[in-house]
């Protein structure tokens, strides 16, 4: 696979790239210039367009998205297989070169200020307009879940264009009209039964400009709004799946690294027990931590904790006390953002006040993958096998760190084994590139071991959320919070990721001040903290805590008001949005809400508008003899328009069990400026036994389509969390839950 | 010292200490490379393989200690042809990252070994090591009772 793909990765340029600009109309001259089409021609594969590539056995669709578990390589191959008319079983998928035709135009469209549960057709415009900055900074990202409105129109042109260029190829050879041809099952047919395979006509369409085209109405669909088998499938339950830990070439070390978890430098090291050590063959001064090189990876993880090393203090507090104080000291400030003031919060309000203080712990992803590349460095130029979210960052911080030129570093991305955010990171690529220069010609597998990923992590920073509402007459008629974290923008690497200037602090108050509910008296405000401790994106990144702080006080505020906690959300929804007003309509039904349940056992409401869609989950919990057990989660998600639903009840299901996994366990803590837990048996997920079963219906009234990989977490923990208030009369304000409940896990 | 294996019904010699665990025998000097890397210390279930017939943590078996045949997630099927389990999980979707799921599926071959037809608990038993943090549970429980239907109606 790797091999083939760097025969098509070379940069040319190739006239079938202007097939993608020909459909994505971005307005901005500028933004519609075409950047270079990354695939060239090798034996009998034609690229017609960054996209589309016809081999004699069938149809490679380039996806530049990273596939980390969210099924993304097969929507988008879909999306163009739809218009392309081939069958699925010649389909097939590679990860694209890092290359600015890749650009993500969704994640930047998102960073448009403005409530995003408020976007119609001309909100949707100028939030694609402003996609086309990510093409100008050469912004290719798997994150923030915009794949599925990255890939919607543009894959779906990718595929009809490709078609209608071998059509219009296909025309001249037959000396017909292009009105007398059609296509199925990737051969052009003309009226008179004459046909033509794809393969046959590649190399020619190839070499001409692609025509204008129109796009097929949802109606005449064939794939997409239909559970497709996903493409990665197979080889994930074979173990032929490769990911970047398993990369294998001939005469291949076995490397990994220790690096300082308080990330300064390394004072002094002794490497002379790990030199020692049978099958170690080197050990590398990295300047902030060693590699070891072995016969094999286990060696090496033997030896690397055998060597000395002193390191050097952390810029940030050594405990996580001191971290947490630092961080508060944020509240005392001025707030650095208020995106959301509505009505008027200084104006005293008659009806029941209440306020209460939220916090949520530091957390680490813990990916089944810990952070693993292998690497190459053979005449002076680099082949990296890494699992990034974020290619072109990845290569070029790559390339600098060992003085090379982005143009010779190859970067390969295979299967990540889970993402979750911490691949967007580009340190674990950097340090195989440096193991590799230090040892040319001979290629090495650099595997983290878990205690180094746990150690060496980009946490989710730790938040708190200080609140105040007030309800009358069963309403609530004011909400105001403040919300402090450690910044993202400032102090999260890596710092020169264009995304973090122009996204600004509004993830630090993401989930809280764009919630799509009608209260006439409504604040936000974020208040930064900057504690320099190592922090990262965690799958749903702010809306991970401020979905806790947020919804758990609208469960506060309802109980103060003496109403059922789901009717006070859905009357407030009503008045803003009703695709959220559905979503919560449609799991009051899923998880029969008003029906009396038996004793010692309680239902918990939580809802949250993030990244485009509205999830709504109903938890479940009973008391049972040896402690609460967590029994069933429904999930309903208005995601706009459903590409692949067994996909996304995959998604929405795991992301719940992801969400409950770090309400019920996930805590990190500092002792000496270095992360406390080490693996799973004191970082613990859920489990077979401990998970609910979960139930998920997928609507589609909202207005614009939107992805899922992220949005069912940030519910899940004011789900558990107000189920387990209704079952036991106690409010939890911390995560993780835990700490508060003896539950059965 | 060297030492003979039988891996899938292949024997292959390496020459290793014997305190390598076999996990790092099989993925970095065999390149069986299906069977996976999690933990290093049995607490995550993604190394999981089958010495002599029985689900083992192939992180905390010694070469020293291999006894009997071994067989992996390769040996167990192959994408022309499937172990019902592989069939089950492809076609309950069950893999999301799928990086854990070799050892899911080794966890879940010894399970419908001893008992044909598990119930939920003895599914949770048989499964409680095996750690996936996509969040695949309910759809591995799902294809676990559809293989061991399709186990019994082809007798």
């Amino acid at each position: 696979m790797a091999g083939r793909i760097r025969k098509i990765a070379r940069r040319s340029f190739l006239v079938g790239s202007v097939a993608i600009a020909g459909g994505v109309a971005f307005g901005v001259y500028k933004w519609r210039e075409v950047p270079p089409n990354p695939l060239e021609p090798s034996d009998g594969a034609i690229p017609l367009n960054p996209f589309v590539v016809i081999t004699r056995e069938g149809v490679m669709i380039i996806t530049p998205k990273a596939e980390m578990g969210q099924g993304v390589q097969s929507t988008w191959a879909a999306l163009a297989a739809e218009e392309l008319d081939v069958e699925w079983e010649d389909i097939s998928v590679l990860h694209g070169p890092p290359a600015q035709a890749y650009f993500n135009s969704a994640l930047f469209g998102e960073a448009v200020p403005g409530l995003a549960y408020k976007v119609g057709p001309t909100g949707a415009y100028i939030r694609d307009l402003a996609g086309g900055g990510a093409k100008l900074l050469s912004l290719q990202l798997t994150g923030g879940s915009t794949s599925t409105r990255d890939g919607y129109e543009k894959m779906r042109m990718a595929g009809a264009t490709a078609r209608e260029t071998l059509k219009i190829v296909a025309a001249r050879r037959l000396g017909v009209g292009l009105g007398e041809l059609s296509t199925t099952s990737g051969e052009v047919i003309a009226r008179d039964g004459r046909r033509i395979s794809y393969a046959e006509l590649a190399e020619e369409a190839a070499s001409i400009e692609p025509p204008k085209v129109e796009l097929r109405d949802p109606s005449q669909w064939r794939y997409l709004g239909k559970t497709m088998p996903r493409l990665d499938m197979i080889p994930k339950v074979t173990g032929k799946a490769q990911y970047a830990i398993d990369v294998r070439l001939p005469g291949m070390k076995f490397a990994t690294v220790r690096m300082n978890p308080r990330r300064t430098d390394m004072i002094s090291y002794d490497a002379s027990v790990a030199l020692a050590m049978e099958g170690v063959e080197q050990v590398i001064d990295l300047g902030s931590g060693i590699a070891v090189v072995a016969r094999n990876t286990w060696i090496a993880f033997q030896a690397a904790e055998a060597v000395e090393i002193v390191w050097g203090e952390p810029a940030y507090p050594k405990s996580t006390e001191a971290l947490n104080a630092l961080a508060l000291t944020a509240f005392d400030r001025p707030a650095n953002s208020t995106p959301r003031d509505e009505g008027d919060l200084d104006k005293p309000q008659d009806g029941i006040e209440i306020t209460a203080e939220y916090e949520a712990p530091w957390l680490a992803h813990t990916t089944m993958e810990p952070m693993s590349s292998a690497a190459l460095f053979s005449g002076g130029k680099l082949t990296l096998w890494s699992g990034a979210q974020a290619p072109i960052l990845s290569r070029d911080r790559a390339a600098e760190a060992i003085g090379l030129s982005p143009e010779d570093v190859e970067l390969i991305v295979p299967f990540l084994g889970g993402g979750y955010g911490r691949r967007s990171v580009a340190d674990f690529s950097i340090l195989a590139a440096k193991v590799a220069a230090a040892m040319p010609e001979v290629p090495v597998s650099v595997t983290w071991s878990r205690e180094e990923d746990m150690r060496n992590d980009y946490y989710r920073p730790a938040a708190w959320g200080r609140f105040r509402g007030v309800v009358r007459d069963g309403q609530a008629v004011l909400l105001d919070g403040k919300i402090a974290s450690t910044s993202l923008t400032n102090d999260s690497t890596p710092p020169e990721d264009p995304t973090e200037k122009q996204m600004g602090d509004r993830e630090l108050v993401a989930g809280a001040w764009d919630q799509p509910y009608g209260i006439p008296n409504y604040r936000i405000s974020g208040h930064t903290a900057r504690t320099g401790a190592p922090v990262g994106y965690w799958r749903s990144v702010g809306a991970s805590y401020n979905g806790f702080f947020f919804d758990t006080f609208i469960d506060e505020l309802a109980h103060a008001a003496q109403r059922d906690p789901l009717q006070f959300r859905l009357e407030m929804a009503r008045k803003e949005h009703a695709p959220s007003a559905g979503a919560i309509e449609a799991v009051a039904e899923m998880s029969d809400w008003g029906a009396a349940r038996a004793d010692g056992t309680a239902l918990g409401i939580g809802f949250t508008y993030s990244f485009g869609a509205a999830v709504a989950q109903v938890v479940q919990v009973s008391q049972r003899d040896r402690g609460i057990s967590i029994d069933n989660v429904w999930i309903a998600a208005d995601v706009g328009r459903a590409l692949d639903p067994g996909n996304l009840e995959a998604q929405l299901s795991g992301g719940a069990i992801f969400g409950l996994s770090a309400a019920v366990f996930g805590k990190v803590t500092f002792s000496d400026g270095i992360a406390e837990q080490q693996n799973f048996w004191d970082y613990d997920a859920l489990r077979m036994p401990s998970a609910p079963a979960t139930e998920v219906r997928i609507l589609e009234s909202a207005y614009r389509i939107s992805g899922v990989g992220e949005v069912a977490v940030p519910p899940a923990a004011p789900a558990l969390g107000n189920a387990l208030f209704r079952l036991t009369g106690l409010r939890a304000r911390t995560l993780p839950l835990i700490g508060t409940f003896n539950l059965l896990v | 010292m060297m030492r003979t294996l039988l891996i899938n019904g292949k024997v292959h010699r390496v020459d290793l200490p014997d305190e390598v665990p076999l996990l790092w025998v099989l993925r970095d000097e065999l390149g069986l490379t299906g069977t996976k890397y999690g933990c290093g210390v049995a607490a995550c279930g993604a190394c999981t393989v089958h010495m002599n017939g029985e689900a083992v943590r192939s992180c905390q078996v010694a070469l020293g200690d291999v006894t009997g045949a071994i067989v992996t997630i390769e040996g167990l099927g192959t994408p022309e042809k499937l172990s019902v389990l592989q069939e089950t999980w492809a076609d309950h979707q069950v893999a999301q990252c799928g990086y854990c799921q070799s050892g899911q599926i080794m966890q879940a071959a010894d399970l419908l070994a001893r008992v044909s037809e598990p119930s939920d608990d003895e599914i949770d038993e048989a499964m409680q090591g095996n750690l996936c943090r996509c969040g695949t549970y309910p759809r591995i429980r799902a294809a676990i009772h559809d293989a061991a239907a399709r186990i019994k109606a082809e007798g």
